[in-house]
Parts: structure tokens; C-alpha cells; sequence
């Protein structure tokens, strides 16, 4: 590929700059578990949509009333 | 009491839900100030380099871009988890903003994605693959991108503050976006922004300094840390200042906008004109408080007592009790209720035009036709009072702070400042400096305490009630998250500090 090519570029800067990581291979796995621990583990188990869980598609509205209303 | 607390803890799922909402909120918060302030320290450093080209310049930058990058990598994502709460606790009050809550944040993910992602690449592995001028406004670009971020987070929160440019559909039981330039250059927004993005300033440059002052204690990195302080103080004096001035024009919005957190934060029961500003209970400082909130030394400030009975604006209109919001809110309700019913049963459409008249006319009051007394919406005073003191109290001691930093670093005036050299202070003097990390954290996050306990009970101001906004969740599984949250974030922030430390005291790289 020709060196002088934008997007030869633009690898290159980043294949490059992730092979000469030393503290960012650190910072990386923690992101990496960090975001696992977050969208996998919080997300799936821990924090569900409620209304999604209580109400059918279309019927968000009327349960979302129901909610609200009911609490005068 | 322990005992007390599991055993009761459905009656308290909203107190839980509230205190994980607030520790997360906190826990993200430690980041997101360090990662703006510190943008403009490195980009000073880079364009000192830039127009130098002396290679001191570029290692500062370098060392000062690295302990971006650790803060910057602990943040990442920390605020997603306010996302999930919304959805799982906050059910209620996540469909009635709709989009007009969804727009600024989905923004705010595209545009920290791909400008910070862009720039910070190009920021840490381009010094050799780019040429510097690219790669200085890489630099400015990825504090660019982190402000653009911040921006759209608090038009979001300024929305709740103070809801604009948007209207009730009653069908779809969600507040809909009428203007888009209404919410996303809400002067409330504006001068949230102002604001705390002046504040996140102050807290990089203490934090420089305090690093720099380390290593002048130990007697290293003297002239990194001798330059640093001085781009730092520099920063930190200008953010101080614009900090108080900023304060002082967000003070004239809540006094507009939220009369009752202003009330709140003075510890005002019965307000009036030429208003004086409590330093602390019992000691004023006359006017100030009156100047403070109008711009006007004579000017008119409501207390608590005023706002819940009623009373007449500088500008003649009267704004009603407390009473007749209440009122007001439980016609809303009332009619919004019918008009659902009518509209399931096909009703008469002029019937259904008169529902949705009343809904529309009451509809900025709704909120408080769940409010069963009017005490209810007083915020916890001593809170507001006490945290807006330390604020303040921080902001003042900060800018006598770099004040004095500057006045030692430049020796002026000379004939006083001579004898002392920035690089050979006791080492007490280089303690209080680093001392001062913590309380920068403790000014910014009091802020913050004033602007959310302040605006109580309100979840969107004066139309949706926490205890509304909130699911209707086991307050046990809340509890449960609450400290699984609580362990977490305790972990990743001694992992960050311990990363953190780690660098600092293996100083910078040079290149010669």
C-alpha cells in the first residue's frame, strides 16, 4: 500500500501507536473491564428497562399513567 | 438500627434510589473537572512548545498529557451507569422527559466518541506521525471535544432546572421538544455551563500545582515544576475570578428561575428588599445578598415563608401561593386522568378540547398536585446553606491562593517577595498547596450539592416530584446496587490514584 496514502496513514497511527502502548496496555485492560463489569454485568443483571419489563410495545404510555396518575 | 433499616427498606427504595443516583453522580464527577482543567494546562504547555520548539517544552506537555490520560481512562463510561439508573429507578421521570433528555445526551455520545476518540489517538501516538501544528490542535481539540461534551450533559440537567422548549402531549405521556434552540441555549444552560467549566479549571490547576510543589519538595523536576506552577497559577487565578463572576450571574438565574433554592441556600424565611448576604448564621454582609440575586443593592428577595404564601415580583405580577399551585397541579392531573378515560370511550371531541385546555393552562404546576403539604417542597435547608458557604468560602481562599502563588513565582513586588524562591520553600508551604487537592474536590462537588438538594423536591422543576419520578422498584434490590456500586467505585478509584501516584513520582521523560 502506498505509505503517503491517508488511510495507510491513519493505520499506521494507530497499529503503531498501540504496539508502543506501555502504560496505555495498563489503562486499556482497565477500560476494557471496566466497561464489561458495566455493560455486561450492571447492565444485564442489575438494571433492567423497567417499562420495557412491565409494558408491551405501543403500550408504554398507558402504563407509564397508570403510574403516575395512580400516585395523586 | 441496621436491623431497622433492611427491614423497612421498600418504604425507602426512593431514599436509595436518590443516594445511588448522588453517588454515582459524585464518583463520575471526580474525573470529568481534572479531565477539562487539565486540557488547557497541557495545551498550554504544547503551544509553549509549538512556538519554542525547545524540547523542555514538549516532555512537560508529554508528562502532563500522561496523567490525562490515566484520569481520562478512569472516567470512561462513568457516566453511562446514570443512564442505566434512569432507566431501571427512574422509569416514571426517563418517559416523561422523552426526548427532549434523550437529544442532548445522545449528542453528547456522538460527539465524545468521535472527537475525543479522534484526537486523543492522534494526541498520544501522532508526536512522530503528524506535524505539530496538527498535532497542537489535536491537543486543543480533545479539550474541545471533553467541553462540547460537558455542554450537552448540563443542558440536559439545566433542562430540569428549568424546563423550555417543550410541550406536554398528554397521548404519549411524554414532554415533547417544540425548540431545539430553546433547550440547547437555555440561559440557564448558558450560565450552568459557564459555571462549572470555569470551576473544572480551578481543580486542574491545583492539582498541577500541588504535583509541581511535590516535586519541588523533593528537589526534582525543578524546572517542569517551576514552569507548570506558573502556567498553573496563571489558569487557576483567571478560572477563580471567572468562576466568582460566572457564580454570581448563575445566582441572578436561580433567583429567576428557582426563587426556592436561593431562599434555601440563604437560610431565608422572610425575605424582602436590601437583602444582606449571610457569611455565616447571624453574621451579614449588607445588601450583598439583595445585589447578589437582582443586580440591584435594593432589590426584592423572596424567602421561604414568601414563596409559600405568595407574593408580589419586582416586576408587579404576583406569584401565587404555594396553595394554589397545588390547586392548579390537581386540575391538571384531574384533567389529564379524564381526558385519557374520554379518549378510550371516544368522546366528543369540543370535550376532550376542553381537558386538554386545562391540562395545557396548569400544566407548568403539575408536580405540585401530588404535593400533599406545602412544607413538602422546601429543600433541606442546612444542606443548601452550609454547602453554598463552602463553595464560596473555597472559591475566595482559592483565588488568594494562586494570588499569593504568582506574587512568590514572579517576586512581585519585588521589594517584599525578594527573598523567597518558589524552589526553596519550607516544606510546609508545598504541603498546603498539596493539601488543597481535596478541598478543590469539596468546592466543585458543593456545587453541585447546591444545585441538585437546592431544586428539591424536584426531579424536573415544578412538574415532576421525585417520589412520583421514581419506579416502582424493591427498594432492596436498589440497596443492593447501591453498595455493589459502592465497592466498585472504591476499587477503581485506589487502582486510579495508585496508577496515578505511580507516574507522578516516576516523573517525567526527557528527551535529552
Amino acid at each position: 500500500m502506498d505509505r503517503k496514502n491517508v488511510f495507510y496513514r491513519i493505520y499506521d497511527l494507530y497499529v503503531d501507536g498501540f504496539r508502543s502502548m506501555t502504560l496505555g496496555r495498563t489503562l486499556w485492560a482497565i477500560i476494557l473491564i471496566k466497561l464489561f463489569i458495566i455493560f455486561v454485568i450492571l447492565k444485564l443483571f442489575f438494571f433492567p428497562n423497567f417499562i420495557k419489563e412491565h409494558a408491551s410495545e405501543g403500550e408504554e404510555p398507558e402504563f407509564v399513567a397508570t403510574q403516575i396518575l395512580n400516585q395523586q | 438500627m441496621t436491623t431497622d433499616l433492611f427491614l423497612n427498606i421498600d418504604a425507602s427504595s426512593i431514599n436509595w434510589a436518590r443516594a445511588q443516583f448522588a453517588l454515582t453522580a459524585i464518583y463520575h464527577w471526580l474525573f470529568v473537572p481534572l479531565t477539562l482543567g487539565l486540557a488547557v494546562i497541557m495545551g498550554i504547555c504544547e503551544t509553549c512548545w509549538y512556538r519554542t520548539r525547545d524540547t523542555f517544552w514538549r516532555d512537560t506537555a508529554q508528562f502532563w498529557q500522561k496523567l490525562f490520560g490515566i484520569n481520562f481512562a478512569m472516567g470512561i463510561a462513568t457516566g453511562i451507569i446514570l443512564e442505566f439508573e434512569f432507566g431501571t429507578n427512574w422509569s416514571n421521570y426517563s418517559w416523561f422527559v422523552g426526548d427532549i433528555f434523550g437529544a442532548p445526551l445522545a449528542i453528547e455520545g456522538i460527539v465524545a466518541f468521535f472527537m475525543e476518540s479522534t484526537f486523543v489517538a492522534v494526541m498520544y501516538f501522532g508526536w512522530k506521525k503528524v506535524s505539530p501544528g496538527f498535532h497542537l490542535a489535536s491537543t486543543w481539540l480533545t479539550g474541545l471535544g471533553a467541553t462540547i461534551s460537558a455542554w450537552w450533559i448540563l443542558v440536559a440537567n439545566a433542562w430540569m432546572q428549568y424546563p423550555v422548549g417543550c410541550a406536554f402531549n398528554p397521548d404519549t405521556m411524554r414532554n415533547e421538544m417544540v425548540s431545539f434552540l430553546d433547550v440547547a441555549l437555555s440561559p440557564f444552560a448558558i450560565d450552568k455551563f459557564c459555571h462549572t467549566v470555569i470551576s473544572a479549571w480551578i481543580i486542574g490547576a491545583v492539582f498541577v500545582v500541588a504535583v509541581s510543589c511535590w516535586y519541588l519538595m523533593k528537589k526534582r523536576e525543578t524546572k517542569l515544576a517551576t514552569e507548570s506552577i506558573k502556567i498553573a497559577a496563571t489558569v487557576g487565578l483567571v478560572a477563580s475570578l471567572g468562576a466568582a463572576m460566572t457564580g454570581h450571574k448563575s445566582a441572578q438565574s436561580v433567583s429567576e428561575v428557582q426563587p426556592m433554592k436561593l431562599a434555601a441556600m440563604e437560610a431565608l424565611y422572610d425575605g424582602g428588599p436590601e437583602q444582606g448576604l449571610a457569611i455565616i448564621p447571624g453574621v451579614k454582609v449588607p445588601y450583598a445578598l439583595s445585589f447578589m440575586a437582582t443586580n440591584d443593592f435594593a432589590g426584592y428577595v423572596p424567602g421561604i415563608n414568601d414563596i409559600l404564601n405568595g407574593y408580589a415580583k419586582s416586576d408587579g405580577t404576583l406569584e401565587p401561593s404555594v396553595d394554589e399551585k397545588i390547586e392548579r397541579g390537581k386540575q391538571a392531573i384531574t384533567a389529564l386522568a379524564n381526558y385519557r378515560k374520554a379518549k378510550k370511550e371516544g368522546a366528543d371531541p369540543a370535550l376532550l378540547n376542553e381537558y386538554l385546555s386545562t391540562i395545557n393552562s396548569n400544566m407548568k404546576y403539575f408536580g405540585y398536585g401530588y404535593v400533599k403539604d406545602k412544607n413538602d417542597v422546601v429543600p433541606p435547608v442546612w444542606v443548601n446553606f452550609w454547602a453554598f458557604r463552602i463553595m464560596v468560602g473555597l472559591g475566595c481562599l482559592f483565588i488568594l491562593f494562586f494570588a499569593v502563588i504568582l506574587a512568590v513565582t514572579y517576586k512581585f513586588p519585588k521589594a517584599l517577595l525578594q527573598k523567597y524562591d518558589i524552589t526553596t520553600l519550607p516544606d510546609w508551604h508545598y504541603w498546603v498547596a498539596i493539601l488543597l487537592v481535596p478541598l478543590a474536590y469539596i468546592a466543585s462537588e458543593s456545587g453541585w450539592l447546591v444545585a441538585e438538594f437546592g431544586r428539591q423536591p424536584w426531579t424536573i422543576q415544578d412538574m415532576l416530584p421525585t417520589w412520583v419520578a421514581v419506579s416502582d422498584v424493591e427498594g432492596f434490590s436498589v440497596a443492593l446496587t447501591f453498595f455493589l456500586f459502592l465497592f466498585l467505585f472504591t476499587l477503581m478509584l485506589c487502582v486510579e490514584i495508585n496508577i496515578l501516584l505511580k507516574q507522578i513520582k516516576k516523573g517525567p521523560e526527557y528527551t535529552n
